[in-house]
Protein backbone atom coordinates (compact mmCIF):
# COMPACT_ATOMS: atom_id res chain seq x y z
CA UNK A 1 0.00 0.00 0.00
CA UNK A 2 1.66 3.43 -0.85
CA UNK A 3 0.89 6.12 1.88
CA UNK A 4 -1.16 8.14 -0.22
CA UNK A 5 -3.91 5.04 -0.07
CA UNK A 6 -2.87 4.71 3.53
CA UNK A 7 -3.57 8.87 3.96
CA UNK A 8 -6.98 8.67 1.89
CA UNK A 9 -9.31 8.12 4.40
CA UNK A 10 -9.23 9.34 7.58
CA UNK A 11 -8.10 6.64 10.46
CA UNK A 12 -11.01 4.36 11.35
CA UNK A 13 -11.02 5.51 15.31
CA UNK A 14 -11.86 8.63 14.16
CA UNK A 15 -15.37 7.38 13.25
CA UNK A 16 -16.72 7.74 16.82
CA UNK A 17 -18.44 4.84 16.83
CA UNK A 18 -16.81 2.92 20.10
CA UNK A 19 -18.32 2.61 23.24
CA UNK A 20 -18.71 6.22 25.05
CA UNK A 21 -17.24 8.37 22.40
CA UNK A 22 -19.09 10.91 23.16
CA UNK A 23 -16.61 11.95 25.78
CA UNK A 24 -13.76 9.18 24.96
CA UNK A 25 -12.85 9.89 21.36
CA UNK A 26 -10.26 7.09 21.24
CA UNK A 27 -8.20 4.84 23.10
CA UNK A 28 -4.66 3.39 22.12
CA UNK A 29 -2.09 0.39 24.11
CA UNK A 30 1.51 0.25 23.42
CA UNK A 31 3.92 -2.60 24.04
CA UNK A 32 7.57 -1.67 23.75
CA UNK A 33 9.88 -4.59 22.93
CA UNK A 34 13.88 -4.88 22.05
CA UNK A 35 15.91 -7.87 21.00
CA UNK A 36 18.38 -9.14 22.94
CA UNK A 37 21.83 -7.74 23.64
CA UNK A 38 21.56 -5.51 20.60
CA UNK A 39 22.16 -2.03 21.30
CA UNK A 40 18.77 0.09 21.73
CA UNK A 41 18.02 2.40 18.87
CA UNK A 42 19.13 5.79 20.44
CA UNK A 43 22.99 4.13 21.42
CA UNK A 44 23.35 2.07 18.28
CA UNK A 45 25.54 3.04 15.64
CA UNK A 46 23.56 3.76 11.82
CA UNK A 47 24.77 0.23 10.63
CA UNK A 48 23.42 -1.60 13.14
CA UNK A 49 20.24 0.14 13.56
CA UNK A 50 19.72 -0.66 9.93
CA UNK A 51 20.55 -4.37 10.31
CA UNK A 52 17.98 -4.85 12.93
CA UNK A 53 15.37 -2.43 10.90
CA UNK A 54 16.15 -5.02 7.98
CA UNK A 55 15.89 -8.24 10.59
CA UNK A 56 12.32 -6.61 12.50
CA UNK A 57 10.38 -4.66 9.20
CA UNK A 58 9.40 -7.92 7.17
CA UNK A 59 8.37 -9.63 10.10
CA UNK A 60 6.43 -7.06 11.19
CA UNK A 61 4.90 -6.94 7.40
CA UNK A 62 4.45 -10.31 7.58
CA UNK A 63 2.20 -10.53 10.33
CA UNK A 64 -1.77 -11.53 9.58
CA UNK A 65 -2.75 -8.49 10.67
CA UNK A 66 -0.88 -6.46 8.00
CA UNK A 67 -1.94 -8.59 5.33
CA UNK A 68 -3.26 -4.77 3.85
CA UNK A 69 -0.67 -2.19 4.90
CA UNK A 70 1.66 0.81 5.05
CA UNK A 71 5.70 0.07 5.73
CA UNK A 72 9.04 2.22 4.94
CA UNK A 73 11.73 3.37 5.96
CA UNK A 74 11.75 6.77 7.68
CA UNK A 75 13.98 8.29 5.30
CA UNK A 76 11.49 7.91 2.19
CA UNK A 77 8.77 9.34 4.10
CA UNK A 78 8.32 13.29 3.21
CA UNK A 79 8.24 15.61 6.19
CA UNK A 80 4.54 15.87 5.92
CA UNK A 81 3.70 12.62 5.33
CA UNK A 82 5.08 12.07 8.62
CA UNK A 83 3.22 15.03 9.85
CA UNK A 84 0.50 13.67 9.00
CA UNK A 85 0.66 10.44 10.97
CA UNK A 86 1.56 12.07 14.08
CA UNK A 87 -1.29 14.55 13.52
CA UNK A 88 -3.01 10.84 13.46
CA UNK A 89 -1.48 9.39 16.46
CA UNK A 90 0.34 6.98 14.40
CA UNK A 91 3.66 7.48 15.13
CA UNK A 92 5.23 9.76 17.80
CA UNK A 93 6.83 13.39 17.24
CA UNK A 94 10.07 11.74 18.28
CA UNK A 95 9.95 9.06 15.10
CA UNK A 96 8.96 11.66 12.81
CA UNK A 97 12.12 13.02 13.31
CA UNK A 98 14.22 9.96 12.23
CA UNK A 99 15.33 9.03 9.32
CA UNK A 100 17.51 5.64 7.79
CA UNK A 101 17.77 2.88 10.05
CA UNK A 102 13.83 3.81 11.40
CA UNK A 103 10.95 2.15 10.03
CA UNK A 104 7.13 1.96 10.29
CA UNK A 105 4.22 -0.45 9.54
CA UNK A 106 0.65 0.72 9.62
CA UNK A 107 -2.27 -1.67 8.77
CA UNK A 108 -4.93 -0.21 6.10
CA UNK A 109 -7.56 0.46 9.03
CA UNK A 110 -4.86 2.53 11.11
CA UNK A 111 -5.77 0.63 14.65
CA UNK A 112 -2.10 -0.65 14.70
CA UNK A 113 1.06 0.92 13.96
CA UNK A 114 4.65 -0.25 14.56
CA UNK A 115 7.51 2.02 15.13
CA UNK A 116 10.73 0.30 14.22
CA UNK A 117 14.16 1.87 16.33
CA UNK A 118 11.90 4.59 18.11
CA UNK A 119 13.17 4.64 21.52
CA UNK A 120 13.22 0.65 21.68
CA UNK A 121 13.67 -1.65 18.57
CA UNK A 122 9.81 -1.67 18.66
CA UNK A 123 6.64 0.44 19.79
CA UNK A 124 3.80 -1.31 18.75
CA UNK A 125 -0.05 0.17 19.31
CA UNK A 126 -3.24 -0.45 18.78
CA UNK A 127 -5.95 2.50 18.40
CA UNK A 128 -9.84 2.47 18.55
CA UNK A 129 -12.44 4.87 18.78
CA UNK A 130 -14.38 5.61 22.32
CA UNK A 131 -13.59 3.29 25.59
CA UNK A 132 -12.18 -0.23 24.84
CA UNK A 133 -9.02 -0.79 26.50
CA UNK A 134 -9.19 -4.05 26.82
CA UNK A 135 -10.49 -5.26 23.00
CA UNK A 136 -7.13 -2.94 22.29
CA UNK A 137 -4.87 -4.63 24.68
CA UNK A 138 -5.71 -8.06 23.04
CA UNK A 139 -5.36 -7.03 19.86
CA UNK A 140 -1.89 -5.39 20.24
CA UNK A 141 -1.06 -8.38 22.89
CA UNK A 142 -1.84 -11.09 19.87
CA UNK A 143 0.55 -8.89 17.45
CA UNK A 144 3.58 -9.16 21.00
CA UNK A 145 2.74 -13.01 20.57
CA UNK A 146 2.82 -13.63 16.90
CA UNK A 147 6.14 -11.09 17.04
CA UNK A 148 7.85 -13.12 20.07
CA UNK A 149 7.95 -16.57 17.46
CA UNK A 150 10.63 -14.89 14.74
CA UNK A 151 12.31 -11.99 17.19
CA UNK A 152 14.30 -12.72 20.67
CA UNK A 153 12.88 -10.18 22.76
CA UNK A 154 15.02 -9.21 25.78
CA UNK A 155 13.03 -10.57 28.43
CA UNK A 156 14.13 -11.22 31.97
CA UNK A 157 12.38 -13.05 34.23
CA UNK A 158 12.77 -10.25 37.69
CA UNK A 159 12.38 -7.64 35.50
CA UNK A 160 9.87 -8.41 32.31
CA UNK A 161 10.38 -7.08 29.06
CA UNK A 162 13.85 -5.05 29.35
CA UNK A 163 13.60 -1.36 27.39
CA UNK A 164 15.77 1.52 26.89
CA UNK A 165 14.19 4.07 29.61
CA UNK A 166 13.49 2.25 32.91
CA UNK A 167 9.83 4.01 32.93
CA UNK A 168 8.55 1.43 30.80
CA UNK A 169 10.53 -1.67 32.28
CA UNK A 170 8.42 -5.00 32.89
CA UNK A 171 5.01 -4.77 30.82
CA UNK A 172 6.18 -2.12 28.30
CA UNK A 173 3.02 -1.20 28.48
CA UNK A 174 1.06 2.54 28.13
CA UNK A 175 -2.46 2.80 28.04
CA UNK A 176 -3.97 5.35 27.06
CA UNK A 177 -7.24 7.37 26.31
CA UNK A 178 -7.75 10.47 24.80
CA UNK A 179 -10.94 11.99 26.49
CA UNK A 180 -12.94 15.51 25.20
CA UNK A 181 -13.86 17.50 28.44
CA UNK A 182 -15.70 21.06 28.03
CA UNK A 183 -17.86 20.56 30.56
CA UNK A 184 -14.99 20.31 33.29
CA UNK A 185 -13.01 22.96 32.02
CA UNK A 186 -15.82 25.27 31.22
CA UNK A 187 -16.64 24.90 35.17
CA UNK A 188 -13.14 25.23 36.20
CA UNK A 189 -13.26 21.45 37.77
CA UNK A 190 -10.66 20.29 35.69
CA UNK A 191 -7.30 21.21 37.75
CA UNK A 192 -8.95 19.19 40.58
CA UNK A 193 -9.46 16.26 38.22
CA UNK A 194 -5.83 16.39 37.05
CA UNK A 195 -4.82 16.22 40.85
CA UNK A 196 -6.81 13.53 42.09
CA UNK A 197 -5.91 11.42 38.64
CA UNK A 198 -2.28 12.47 39.42
CA UNK A 199 -2.46 10.82 42.57
CA UNK A 200 -3.61 7.55 41.64
CA UNK A 201 0.13 7.33 39.33
CA UNK A 202 -1.64 8.38 36.08
CA UNK A 203 -0.96 11.18 33.49
CA UNK A 204 -2.84 13.31 32.45
CA UNK A 205 -1.67 15.56 29.84
CA UNK A 206 -3.46 18.62 27.35
CA UNK A 207 -3.60 16.58 23.74
CA UNK A 208 -1.11 19.43 22.37
CA UNK A 209 1.26 20.80 25.36
CA UNK A 210 2.11 20.67 28.88
CA UNK A 211 -0.37 22.52 31.07
CA UNK A 212 -3.92 22.14 31.67
CA UNK A 213 -5.29 23.79 29.47
CA UNK A 214 -5.58 21.64 26.81
CA UNK A 215 -6.36 22.73 23.59
CA UNK A 216 -10.16 21.85 21.61
CA UNK A 217 -10.35 20.76 25.38
CA UNK A 218 -9.22 16.99 24.56
CA UNK A 219 -6.90 15.60 27.66
CA UNK A 220 -4.71 12.21 27.40
CA UNK A 221 -4.53 9.84 30.18
CA UNK A 222 -2.12 7.51 30.72
CA UNK A 223 -0.51 5.01 32.74
CA UNK A 224 2.92 5.64 34.66
CA UNK A 225 4.02 2.48 35.88
CA UNK A 226 4.79 -0.72 34.21
CA UNK A 227 6.46 -2.84 36.66
CA UNK A 228 4.68 -4.76 39.34
CA UNK A 229 1.75 -4.89 38.22
CA UNK A 230 -0.31 -7.14 35.39
CA UNK A 231 -1.09 -6.03 31.90
CA UNK A 232 -4.69 -6.26 32.93
CA UNK A 233 -5.04 -4.57 36.68
CA UNK A 234 -3.04 -1.59 34.83
CA UNK A 235 -5.69 -1.46 32.26
CA UNK A 236 -8.67 -2.58 34.34
CA UNK A 237 -7.15 0.50 36.78
CA UNK A 238 -7.23 2.83 33.78
CA UNK A 239 -10.63 1.57 32.20
CA UNK A 240 -11.99 2.29 36.16
CA UNK A 241 -10.76 5.94 36.50
CA UNK A 242 -12.10 6.66 32.87
CA UNK A 243 -15.85 5.62 33.90
CA UNK A 244 -15.41 8.01 36.75
CA UNK A 245 -13.72 10.70 34.14
CA UNK A 246 -16.64 10.15 32.51
CA UNK A 247 -19.43 10.74 35.01
CA UNK A 248 -17.88 13.51 36.23
CA UNK A 249 -17.67 15.22 32.96
CA UNK A 250 -21.28 14.44 32.66
CA UNK A 251 -22.62 15.54 35.71
CA UNK A 252 -20.67 18.98 34.87
CA UNK A 253 -22.76 19.44 31.69
CA UNK A 254 -25.86 18.93 33.93
CA UNK A 255 -24.89 21.26 36.28
CA UNK A 256 -23.52 23.73 33.65
CA UNK A 257 -26.98 24.15 31.84
CA UNK A 258 -28.86 24.21 35.00
CA UNK A 259 -27.22 26.85 36.67
CA UNK A 260 -25.79 28.75 33.59
CA UNK A 261 -27.52 27.76 30.35
CA UNK A 262 -26.79 30.80 28.54
CA UNK A 263 -23.35 30.75 28.81
CA UNK A 264 -23.31 27.55 27.66
CA UNK A 265 -25.81 28.50 24.67
CA UNK A 266 -23.07 31.89 24.35
CA UNK A 267 -20.15 29.51 23.91
CA UNK A 268 -21.81 27.24 21.67
CA UNK A 269 -23.63 29.81 19.62
CA UNK A 270 -20.74 32.01 18.85
CA UNK A 271 -18.55 28.92 18.11
CA UNK A 272 -21.05 27.90 14.95
CA UNK A 273 -21.14 31.57 14.14
CA UNK A 274 -16.91 31.97 14.20
CA UNK A 275 -16.55 28.94 12.43
CA UNK A 276 -19.00 29.32 9.53
CA UNK A 277 -18.01 32.94 8.63
CA UNK A 278 -14.05 33.08 9.32
CA UNK A 279 -12.10 33.55 6.59
CA UNK A 280 -8.87 32.93 8.55
CA UNK A 281 -8.32 30.55 11.57
CA UNK A 282 -5.25 29.20 13.35
CA UNK A 283 -5.62 25.24 14.44
CA UNK A 284 -5.79 26.07 17.91
CA UNK A 285 -8.71 28.69 17.65
CA UNK A 286 -10.33 26.12 15.39
CA UNK A 287 -9.92 23.38 17.54
CA UNK A 288 -10.87 25.30 20.56
CA UNK A 289 -14.32 26.20 18.60
CA UNK A 290 -14.76 22.47 17.09
CA UNK A 291 -14.81 21.39 20.72
CA UNK A 292 -17.91 23.66 21.91
CA UNK A 293 -19.32 22.29 18.49
CA UNK A 294 -19.17 18.51 19.63
CA UNK A 295 -20.62 19.43 22.55
CA UNK A 296 -23.18 20.87 20.83
CA UNK A 297 -23.78 17.78 19.72
CA UNK A 298 -23.79 16.11 22.98
CA UNK A 299 -26.23 17.57 23.90
CA UNK A 300 -28.67 18.01 20.70
CA UNK A 301 -28.30 21.49 19.74
CA UNK A 302 -27.12 20.08 16.52
CA UNK A 303 -28.18 16.49 14.82
CA UNK A 304 -26.29 13.46 16.02
CA UNK A 305 -24.70 13.32 12.07
CA UNK A 306 -22.77 16.59 12.52
CA UNK A 307 -20.56 14.35 15.09
CA UNK A 308 -18.19 12.42 12.48
CA UNK A 309 -17.93 15.55 10.54
CA UNK A 310 -17.10 17.72 13.35
CA UNK A 311 -14.54 14.30 15.06
CA UNK A 312 -12.43 14.26 11.13
CA UNK A 313 -12.49 18.47 11.35
CA UNK A 314 -10.67 17.96 14.31
CA UNK A 315 -7.83 16.09 12.63
CA UNK A 316 -8.38 17.28 9.29
CA UNK A 317 -7.68 21.12 10.54
CA UNK A 318 -4.51 19.92 11.74
CA UNK A 319 -1.62 21.85 9.82
CA UNK A 320 0.26 19.09 8.36
CA UNK A 321 -3.64 17.68 6.97
CA UNK A 322 -4.69 21.62 5.61
CA UNK A 323 -1.02 21.56 3.89
CA UNK A 324 -1.29 17.62 2.28
CA UNK A 325 -4.75 18.98 1.21
CA UNK A 326 -3.49 21.63 -0.77
CA UNK A 327 -1.60 21.11 -3.83
CA UNK A 328 1.36 23.17 -3.31
CA UNK A 329 3.63 24.21 -0.29
CA UNK A 330 1.32 26.96 1.53
CA UNK A 331 2.65 29.76 4.33
CA UNK A 332 1.20 29.90 7.57
CA UNK A 333 -0.74 32.30 6.48
CA UNK A 334 -1.95 30.80 3.51
CA UNK A 335 -3.16 27.64 5.96
CA UNK A 336 -4.98 29.56 7.89
CA UNK A 337 -7.26 30.33 5.25
CA UNK A 338 -7.62 27.11 3.81
CA UNK A 339 -8.27 25.72 6.91
CA UNK A 340 -11.03 28.32 7.49
CA UNK A 341 -12.03 27.16 4.54
CA UNK A 342 -12.54 23.70 4.54
CA UNK A 343 -14.17 24.67 8.11
CA UNK A 344 -16.95 26.82 6.73
CA UNK A 345 -17.78 24.41 3.86
CA UNK A 346 -18.40 21.91 6.53
CA UNK A 347 -20.30 24.26 8.90
CA UNK A 348 -22.43 24.74 5.91
CA UNK A 349 -23.92 21.35 5.71
CA UNK A 350 -25.02 21.39 9.89
CA UNK A 351 -28.23 23.51 10.10
CA UNK A 352 -28.18 26.18 12.91
CA UNK A 353 -27.89 25.84 16.74
CA UNK A 354 -31.69 24.88 17.90
CA UNK A 355 -30.91 26.71 21.27
CA UNK A 356 -34.85 27.76 21.14
CA UNK A 357 -36.01 24.70 23.13
CA UNK A 358 -34.16 23.57 26.20
CA UNK A 359 -32.08 20.70 25.15
CA UNK A 360 -32.31 17.43 26.55
CA UNK A 361 -29.84 16.40 29.04
CA UNK A 362 -28.57 13.09 27.91
CA UNK A 363 -24.76 11.43 28.55
CA UNK A 364 -25.32 8.70 26.60
CA UNK A 365 -23.47 6.49 28.88
CA UNK A 366 -23.05 2.79 28.08
CA UNK A 367 -22.63 0.22 30.33
CA UNK A 368 -18.33 -0.88 31.38
CA UNK A 369 -17.28 -3.58 28.97
CA UNK B 1 18.87 27.17 36.73
CA UNK B 2 20.93 24.94 34.05
CA UNK B 3 19.51 22.45 31.98
CA UNK B 4 19.47 19.24 33.35
CA UNK B 5 19.76 17.83 29.58
CA UNK B 6 22.63 19.66 28.11
CA UNK B 7 24.15 20.62 31.70
CA UNK B 8 25.26 23.93 29.93
CA UNK B 9 22.53 26.19 28.83
CA UNK B 10 20.47 27.76 30.99
CA UNK B 11 16.62 26.24 31.83
CA UNK B 12 13.77 28.12 30.66
CA UNK B 13 10.97 25.09 30.23
CA UNK B 14 10.44 23.94 33.73
CA UNK B 15 8.00 20.19 33.98
CA UNK B 16 6.69 19.00 36.97
CA UNK B 17 4.91 15.76 37.63
CA UNK B 18 3.76 13.92 40.63
CA UNK B 19 3.93 9.90 40.18
CA UNK B 20 2.50 8.43 43.35
CA UNK B 21 2.95 11.32 45.66
CA UNK B 22 6.61 11.33 44.72
CA UNK B 23 7.25 15.05 42.64
CA UNK B 24 10.14 14.69 39.74
CA UNK B 25 11.04 17.89 38.27
CA UNK B 26 12.85 18.25 35.33
CA UNK B 27 14.23 21.57 34.03
CA UNK B 28 15.44 22.40 30.06
CA UNK B 29 16.80 25.01 28.20
CA UNK B 30 14.48 25.64 25.02
CA UNK B 31 16.61 23.82 22.62
CA UNK B 32 16.80 20.65 24.32
CA UNK B 33 13.15 21.10 25.11
CA UNK B 34 12.71 21.28 21.34
CA UNK B 35 14.50 17.90 20.61
CA UNK B 36 12.80 16.06 22.71
CA UNK B 37 9.52 17.06 21.98
CA UNK B 38 8.29 18.48 25.41
CA UNK B 39 6.98 21.22 23.70
CA UNK B 40 4.70 19.41 21.42
CA UNK B 41 3.23 16.42 24.01
CA UNK B 42 1.73 14.73 21.76
CA UNK B 43 1.24 11.71 24.06
CA UNK B 44 4.83 10.63 23.74
CA UNK B 45 6.92 13.36 25.99
CA UNK B 46 6.41 11.70 29.64
CA UNK B 47 8.87 9.21 28.95
CA UNK B 48 11.48 11.75 28.64
CA UNK B 49 10.19 13.44 32.39
CA UNK B 50 10.54 10.64 34.15
CA UNK B 51 13.33 9.20 32.78
CA UNK B 52 15.45 12.35 33.44
CA UNK B 53 14.29 12.82 36.93
CA UNK B 54 14.87 9.55 37.35
CA UNK B 55 18.23 9.36 36.08
CA UNK B 56 18.94 12.56 38.61
CA UNK B 57 18.60 10.57 41.31
CA UNK B 58 19.96 7.07 40.45
CA UNK B 59 23.22 6.39 42.93
CA UNK B 60 26.67 6.41 41.06
CA UNK B 61 27.93 3.38 43.04
CA UNK B 62 30.27 2.53 40.56
CA UNK B 63 30.89 5.48 37.85
CA UNK B 64 33.70 3.24 35.70
CA UNK B 65 31.01 0.66 35.37
CA UNK B 66 30.57 -0.15 31.77
CA UNK B 67 28.30 -2.59 29.79
CA UNK B 68 30.42 -5.88 28.67
CA UNK B 69 27.81 -5.78 25.26
CA UNK B 70 27.57 -2.26 24.41
CA UNK B 71 30.38 0.01 26.40
CA UNK B 72 27.48 2.19 27.94
CA UNK B 73 28.64 3.71 30.74
CA UNK B 74 26.97 4.84 34.14
CA UNK B 75 27.67 8.25 33.40
CA UNK B 76 25.85 8.05 29.70
CA UNK B 77 23.01 7.06 31.22
CA UNK B 78 23.06 10.22 34.02
CA UNK B 79 23.31 12.15 31.02
CA UNK B 80 20.64 10.42 29.05
CA UNK B 81 18.11 8.38 31.37
CA UNK B 82 18.28 5.70 28.94
CA UNK B 83 20.42 2.65 29.21
CA UNK B 84 21.93 1.28 25.89
CA UNK B 85 21.09 -2.04 25.49
CA UNK B 86 19.32 -4.90 27.18
CA UNK B 87 22.50 -6.45 28.94
CA UNK B 88 23.06 -2.89 30.53
CA UNK B 89 19.73 -3.67 32.63
CA UNK B 90 22.45 -6.17 34.44
CA UNK B 91 25.56 -4.95 34.45
CA UNK B 92 23.92 -1.33 36.36
CA UNK B 93 21.58 -3.40 38.53
CA UNK B 94 22.74 -1.89 41.56
CA UNK B 95 22.16 1.38 40.77
CA UNK B 96 18.76 0.86 39.51
CA UNK B 97 17.02 -1.13 41.76
CA UNK B 98 16.17 1.61 44.43
CA UNK B 99 15.07 4.09 41.33
CA UNK B 100 12.68 0.91 39.80
CA UNK B 101 11.23 0.97 43.28
CA UNK B 102 10.29 4.77 43.37
CA UNK B 103 9.30 4.93 39.86
CA UNK B 104 6.67 1.58 39.71
CA UNK B 105 4.21 0.16 41.93
CA UNK B 106 6.83 -3.15 42.77
CA UNK B 107 10.33 -4.43 42.01
CA UNK B 108 10.05 -7.76 39.79
CA UNK B 109 7.56 -8.22 36.78
CA UNK B 110 4.64 -9.99 37.10
CA UNK B 111 3.01 -9.40 33.82
CA UNK B 112 2.90 -11.60 30.49
CA UNK B 113 5.67 -14.10 30.02
CA UNK B 114 7.13 -15.17 26.33
CA UNK B 115 6.40 -18.58 25.63
CA UNK B 116 10.14 -19.00 25.02
CA UNK B 117 11.20 -17.44 28.56
CA UNK B 118 8.39 -19.95 30.16
CA UNK B 119 10.20 -23.40 29.36
CA UNK B 120 13.29 -21.61 31.15
CA UNK B 121 11.51 -19.84 34.14
CA UNK B 122 9.87 -23.84 34.50
CA UNK B 123 12.79 -25.11 34.55
CA UNK B 124 14.50 -22.40 36.90
CA UNK B 125 11.36 -22.96 39.49
CA UNK B 126 11.79 -26.56 39.62
CA UNK B 127 15.75 -26.14 40.40
CA UNK B 128 14.69 -23.91 43.35
CA UNK B 129 12.32 -26.38 44.44
CA UNK B 130 14.49 -28.72 44.24
CA UNK B 131 16.82 -26.97 46.05
CA UNK B 132 15.26 -26.59 49.07
CA UNK B 133 14.51 -30.17 49.04
CA UNK B 134 18.34 -30.80 49.05
CA UNK B 135 18.77 -28.88 51.94
CA UNK B 136 16.37 -30.18 54.03
CA UNK B 137 17.82 -33.72 52.90
CA UNK B 138 21.30 -32.90 54.14
CA UNK B 139 19.97 -31.27 57.62
CA UNK B 140 18.05 -34.78 57.75
CA UNK B 141 21.05 -36.85 57.33
CA UNK B 142 19.32 -38.12 54.76
CA UNK B 143 22.22 -38.53 52.46
CA UNK B 144 21.30 -41.27 49.55
CA UNK B 145 18.04 -38.65 49.09
CA UNK B 146 20.46 -36.15 48.55
CA UNK B 147 22.47 -37.71 46.22
CA UNK B 148 19.62 -38.25 44.15
CA UNK B 149 18.32 -34.89 44.08
CA UNK B 150 21.73 -32.94 43.32
CA UNK B 151 21.67 -35.41 40.20
CA UNK B 152 18.08 -34.63 39.22
CA UNK B 153 19.30 -30.29 39.48
CA UNK B 154 22.48 -31.52 37.14
CA UNK B 155 20.45 -32.82 34.64
CA UNK B 156 18.20 -29.97 34.79
CA UNK B 157 20.84 -27.47 34.90
CA UNK B 158 22.10 -29.09 31.59
CA UNK B 159 18.54 -28.76 29.86
CA UNK B 160 18.64 -24.97 30.84
CA UNK B 161 21.84 -24.55 29.97
CA UNK B 162 20.79 -25.94 26.37
CA UNK B 163 17.55 -23.89 25.91
CA UNK B 164 19.88 -20.66 26.37
CA UNK B 165 22.09 -21.88 23.37
CA UNK B 166 19.37 -22.49 21.37
CA UNK B 167 17.91 -19.18 21.91
CA UNK B 168 21.11 -17.50 21.10
CA UNK B 169 21.37 -19.88 17.81
CA UNK B 170 17.99 -19.10 16.97
CA UNK B 171 19.02 -15.28 17.14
Amino acid sequence: MKIDDLLKSPSEWVKADGPNSKIVMSSRVRLARNIRDHPFPGWAKKPERQKLLELIQPVVEALPEMADHFGDSMDNITAIHKQVLVERHLISREHAAKNVGSGVVINGRETISVMVNEEDHLRMQAIKSGLQLKTIFKIIDRVDTELEEHLDFAFSPKLGYLTACPTNVGTGMRGSAMVHLPGMVLSDQINQVVQAVNKLGLAVRGLYGEGTEALGNVFQVSNQTSLGEKEMEVIERLNKVMLQIIEHEENARITLLEKKPKLVYDQIGRAYGILSNAHTISSKEALNLLSLVRMGVDLDIFPATARAMVDEMFILSQPAHVQRAAARKLTAEERDILRAELIRVQLASISKPNLNDRPAVDGGRVEPE
Amino acid sequence: MICDSCKQADATVYLAKIVDGKLLKVNLCEPCAKQKGVEDAAGFAEDLLIGLGAAEEMKVEAPGAQCAVCGFTQADFKKTGRLGCSACWDAFEAGLGSLLKAMHKGDHHVGKVPAKAMHTLALNGKIHELSEQLEKAVREEKYEDAAQIRDEIRELETKLKKAASVARAAE
